[in-house]
């Protein structure tokens, strides 16, 4: 019998494998254990988390290859590993190491300011930001597997995941209460592909596995997400960038689990140390947020 | 086989991994479903299934909230389980690494087995057994089977009976008694013969 490699339901399935998990980043081996030991159910390599970037500055790129093997070695949950938006030859290369899903990610300085990948192209899956329906169906018409609300990455704040999720969700309610005429409108003014915003008034739902990113710092935060429709969170600089990360990872895997449990969500967050510090969002310059990147 | 009713109640880990899947597919077949978190949501169940996801997440979460030990139990007691990849990795004596499982059954699981995302795949298997479960369109119709960063079975014990391989003989589906194990995901399929098939195991069991 013949065996088919690369397929959309492959690609889709592992993030399907991936619902009600955490994945954490990572920029060294030994992160990676912890985070696989905490319960992780994937990592993503870097080389600088979201908040050390932002701090930092300048050009933000794909991370050493040698560097993001190491990682691999590490652990035996999926590694991801982040490239520029429209960076087609990162992602190449990431392909090439075996990463298991590649970030095409806001929080990298893009490479392009008008396309992002054609990710079919790709055996690997991709996951995309979005901040509204019309472009998380722009980023899955282009063969992106996984969505993620961009949030604002490395703040510790939680309100733009909050914006973007509720604003997924508003979207895909109103598609569903439309009559079948209005779909073609709907689809126009929201700059997406006809067919997705049918199958997504269809499904109620997004066609993909959709979990929240960017600001996510405490077991209550995840909880928030989870309790919003997210179907899993990536945690970035919130977890290594706090007091106990191993204590504080643990907590946010169990709390993800535990979403609709309060009793639980008490006990868990008690005693977890000083999470990250955290910014407002209109403290930080406009050119400067990593949400608006991605079009 | 015409369609028969399951009046049974099936609980779902749901931990982390693929629940949702089985509980809609189980739910089309008009049987009552249970997320199971915590002990005491095993209360009162027919059976249970294992998902897939990741084997680490499930197995750490499982034993910090109680459940191996009486998951153990349920197996131990000849109750009907079936675990899919990373459910399967869970059930097995021996995975080959530190991490908390359930032990189980009576296999050697290799993980990650055929490498890592790029190396997934889908295949046709011939799976016999499913004819028991068939309806006439459906016998000896071959089994799509979708294998994701997929475990294999590397050895069985002699009360394991084997019940998919792939064309070079490697063990993806096998039984023991009342647990059911597969590498692969029905769940991600329209073809509803193997949760059938779990439960007339399931249906044995009462």
């Amino acid at each position: 019998m013949e065996k088919v490699t690369g397929t959309d339901t492959l690609k889709r399935g592992l993030a399907q494998m991936l619902k009600g998990g955490v994945i954490m980043d990572v920029v060294t081996p030994e992160q990676a254990k912890i985070a696989e030991d905490a319960g992780a159910c994937a990592v993503m390599a870097l080389e600088r988390v979201p908040a050390d970037i932002r701090a930092q500055g300048g050009v933000a790129r794909m991370a050493d290859p040698e560097h993001i093997l190491k990682i691999m070695d590490a652990v035996t949950i999926p590694v991801m590993a982040k490239c520029r938006i429209g960076h087609f030859v990162e992602a190449q290369i990431l392909e090439a190491l075996g990463v298991d899903f590649i970030d095409e990610s806001e929080v990298l300085t893009p490479a392009d300011e008008e396309h992002h990948i054609d990710k079919r192209k790709f055996k690997v899956p991709f996951v995309c930001g979005c901040r509204n329906l019309g472009e998380a169906l722009r980023r899955i018409a282009e063969g992106a597997a996984m969505i993620r609300t961009k949030g604002e990455a490395g703040t510790g704040n939680v309100v733009e995941a909050v914006r973007h999720m509720r604003a997924v969700w508003d979207e895909i309610r109103r598609l569903q209460n439309m009559p079948e005429e209005e779909l073609m409108a709907a689809a126009k003014q929201m700059g997406a592909p006809y067919e997705l915003v049918k199958e997504v008034a269809r499904l109620g739902r997004l066609p993909v596995v959709n979990f929240a990113a960017g600001g996510i710092a405490t077991p209550a935060d995840a909880a928030l997400m989870m309790q919003l429709g997210a179907d899993g969170v990536f945690v970035g600089s919130g977890i290594f960038k706090s007091e106990n990360p191993p204590k504080r990872a643990r907590a946010i895997v169990e709390a993800v689990t535990h979403y609709n449990d309060p009793d639980i969500l008490a006990r868990i967050s008690r005693n977890l140390g000083e999470p990250m510090p955290g910014i407002i969002i209109s403290a930080i310059p406009a050119e400067q947020r990593m949400a608006q990147r991605g079009w | 086989m015409p369609r028969r009713s399951y009046k049974f109640k099936i609980g779902v880990l749901a931990l982390q991994g693929a629940f949702r899947e089985h509980i809609e597919m189980l739910q089309s077949l008009g049987v009552e479903t249970v997320e199971v978190r915590l002990p005491h949501h095993l209360d009162g169940l027919d059976g249970i299934i294992i998902p897939g996801g990741e084997s680490t997440s499930i197995g750490r979460i499982g034993e910090r909230y109680g459940l191996l030990e009486p998951l153990r139990e349920w197996a131990l007691q000849g109750k009907a389980m079936w675990g899919t990849c990373a459910g399967m990795i869970l059930m097995a004596k021996d995975v080959g690494m530190d991490q908390p499982i359930l032990g189980v059954m009576d296999i050697t699981v290799l993980r990650n087995a055929f490498g890592r995302q790029k190396d997934s795949f889908e295949v046709d298997l011939k799976i016999p057994a499913l004819d028991a479960v068939s309806t006439r369109r459906e016998k000896g119709k071959p089994f799509h089977a979708i294998f994701i960063r997929a475990p294999v079975i590397s050895s069985v014990g002699p009360g394991v009976e084997i019940l998919a391989t792939l064309d070079d003989g490697t063990i993806v589906a096998a039984q023991q008694g009342n647990m059911l194990a597969t590498a692969f995901h029905p769940e991600l399929t329209n073809d509803t013969r193997f949760h059938r098939y779990f439960l007339e195991v399931v249906r044995r069991t009462r």
